[in-house]
């Protein structure tokens, strides 16, 4: 069953500047691919379409099953927090904020109780490696434990489909290992992944590669 | 799929993350609405409490209290009231008490060395032996007149009187009228007659044998039954003077202090504006900071839209942290006001009110200034595009 299934999606900017010039994508439940091209490509404004935090010119975006052009902007919230997760690379944390409740704002917006929310940050952040930083606050933390907590935000609700831009794009490779390590193991677990980066080694380590230049999707 | 409902908690725990994160801006800004709430809190809270104070002394005093007297003849006149006048309103109905004072044409000095024109401002009168408890008033020091005392030389000295003769105590004789007087009393203020606390009262008798006093009284005084005093204020002219009515004049002394109060309880416009432009310049300050702090947080909003938030759940996150700021400004400015309030009646020696009403409108008023700034602000962040937020660095 396929999750992410994007036919003949353009997208224009201002009438003139063309990010998408009609791409075609489908992508399985469960896969791990990385979508890379030089910035400029188009591949960033492939996540916020795929991430429905935007809306293409033309085509049609279907993600989990739902027709992304027919929803409204409040059910795209619900779509979003119910099914997606997005991981940044600049990690996005709330300062002065703990980990713990960083981690349990991921499923604000899903309607459950706050104790069931901090029950589940602190599995998360267990399953991150993290367990045993659940007070600490983001600047008491190193740039991989930041990131670690923020993928551990995007899947403390257990959403189907995960999407990461650039996520070691700000760390150093030890750090970027142990976060990619995270998302391996996320795969292992049936989450679908898609890691949108301009870096061929990462794009190597993942089992499908879909290459992006110019706002089409090359062969 | 529909979005889920925050829950008023988790609003609120929104709202206040977004204000703890900067607790010197939040501090500043709740300052301005605070100054305007504290400002007409004590506004009202003092002119209410000065109000209060006039009504108690008004309860201890009572304002069943009437005064006759006589008033000026068609011809312009001086008109006298009747020997029989006190006798006559003694026998009306619901009156329990009445007295008489009558001007004597002397005056009263320490010695008879000092001039006869420096009086001090002091009038010699007669009493009755009622009058006191008709007044409801009590000696400081010595006795009040008796049957007896009514026919000596003894005199009894108003409070002011007293002091501006220099007497402190009973036994001292004064020169009244070519002879000396002894003082037996001295009274304390009657604030409803302030003009026997400027007197030397001595008796009807003594006053008619040596004091030139042709018997016929000036003033009445009568106390009555609360619910009965203007039924008894319509006949007491007749009863007093039948043949010539309208050469009486009833007043109710009690009636000034009333006035005063109504007066008190009106406060300062000028004061209260002052606060509400106060107010209204806390609440600009308001909306300014949370306009600065929508900029500021492009990309916290980008990233709760992608968490799932909706336009309005963004637009709530955004008005409860201006409700919150300003009802933070609004409390402490309560409190101030409040502090204020009982700091300066306790000064005065007032009763200090703050009226729950007072409390109430700045709360509401609290609640429309947050709204009113953080409306605008709001809009604007629900307006943000997620991904325009995203992309900002």
């Amino acid at each position: 069953m396929s999750i992410i299934e994007l036919r003949g999606v353009t997208k224009t900017y201002n009438g003139t500047v063309h990010a998408l010039r009609g791409v075609d994508l489908t992508v399985d439940s469960g896969e791990l691919l990385a979508i890379i091209g030089p910035s400029g490509s188009g591949k960033s404004t492939m996540l916020q379409i795929i991430g429905t935090l935007d809306r293409p010119t033309s085509g049609s975006v279907r993600i989990a099953g739902h027709d992304v052009l027919g929803l409204s902007d409040r059910r795209l919230s619900a779509l979003r927090a119910r099914h997606l997760g997005f991981v940044f690379q600049q990690f996005h944390l709330s300062p002065g904020v703990s980990a713990l409740d960083n981690v349990a704002d991921g499923m604000l917006y899903t309607g459950t109780p706050l104790r069931v929310r901090r029950e589940r940050a602190a599995a998360a952040l267990d399953r991150v490696g993290l367990g045993h930083r659940l007070g600490h606050r983001p600047n008491q933390m190193s740039g991989g434990e930041q990131q670690r907590v923020a993928v551990a935000r995007a899947v403390v609700g257990d959403p189907p489909l995960l999407l990461a831009d650039e996520p070691t794009g700000n760390l150093d490779s030890a750090a970027g290992a142990e976060v990619l390590k995270i998302i391996k193991e996320l795969s292992e677990a049936g989450t679908t992944i898609a890691i949108i980066t301009h870096d061929s080694e990462i794009a190597e380590w993942c089992p499908r590669q879909v290459r992006v230049r110019d706002g089409l999707v090359l062969p | 799929m529909r979005p889920a409902r925050l829950s008023l908690r988790d609003v609120l725990r929104v709202g206040a993350s977004g204000l703890r994160a900067r607790p010197a801006r939040v501090i500043l800004s709740a300052l301005g609405i605070a100054i305007g709430i504290a400002t007409m809190i004590a506004v009202i809270g003092i002119s209410s409490s000065s109000r209060e104070q006039l009504l108690r002394q008004l309860d201890k005093l009572g304002t069943n209290m009437l005064t006759v007297s006589a008033g000026n003849t068609v011809f312009g006149e001086p008109a006298k009231l009747p020997r029989t006048a006190v006798d006559m309103v003694s026998r009306i109905g619901p009156v329990f008490s009445a007295a008489a004072t009558g001007s004597a044409p002397a005056t009263v000095r320490r010695t008879s060395h000092i001039d006869e024109a420096v009086t001090g401002g002091i009038s010699v009168q007669a009493a009755t032996t009622s009058l006191l408890e008709t007044l409801e008033g009590t000696v400081a020091k010595g006795t009040w007149l008796n049957d007896a005392t009514s026919r000596q030389p003894a005199v009894i000295l108003g409070a002011k009187a007293a002091e501006r003769l220099g007497i402190t105590r009973t036994g001292v004789r004064v020169w009244m009228g070519g002879r000396w007087f002894t003082v037996i009393g001295i009274l304390r203020p009657t604030p409803l007659a302030p003009e026997i606390e400027r007197s030397a009262l001595v008796g009807f008798p003594v006053a008619e044998e040596h004091l030139g006093f042709d018997g016929h009284p000036t003033t009445i005084y009568e106390r009555s039954a609360e619910e009965a005093v203007e039924a008894v204020r319509d006949v007491l002219p007749r009863t007093v003077n039948p043949e010539n009515p309208n050469e009486v004049d009833v007043s109710r002394p009690s009636d000034a202090l009333a006035a005063r109060a109504a007066a008190a309880g009106a406060f300062t416009s000028l004061l209260l504006g002052l606060g509400a432009v106060a107010l209204l310049v806390g609440g600009v300050g308001v909306a300014n900071t949370m306009v600065i702090s929508v900029l500021e947080r492009r990309r916290e909003i980008g990233l709760r839209r992608s968490l799932g938030a909706t336009r309005g759940q963004i637009r709530v996150q955004f008005l409860s942290e201006s409700l919150l700021l300003s009802a933070l400004g609004g409390v402490a400015g309560a409190v101030l006001g409040a502090l204020a309030t009982v700091g300066y009646a306790m000064s005065r020696d007032w009763p200090p009110v703050v009226p729950p009403w007072a409390i109430g409108g700045a709360v509401a008023a609290t609640l429309v200034i947050g709204t009113v700034a953080g409306l605008y602000p709001a809009m604007r962040a629900a307006r943000l595009s997620p991904t325009v937020a995203l992309t900002t660095t």
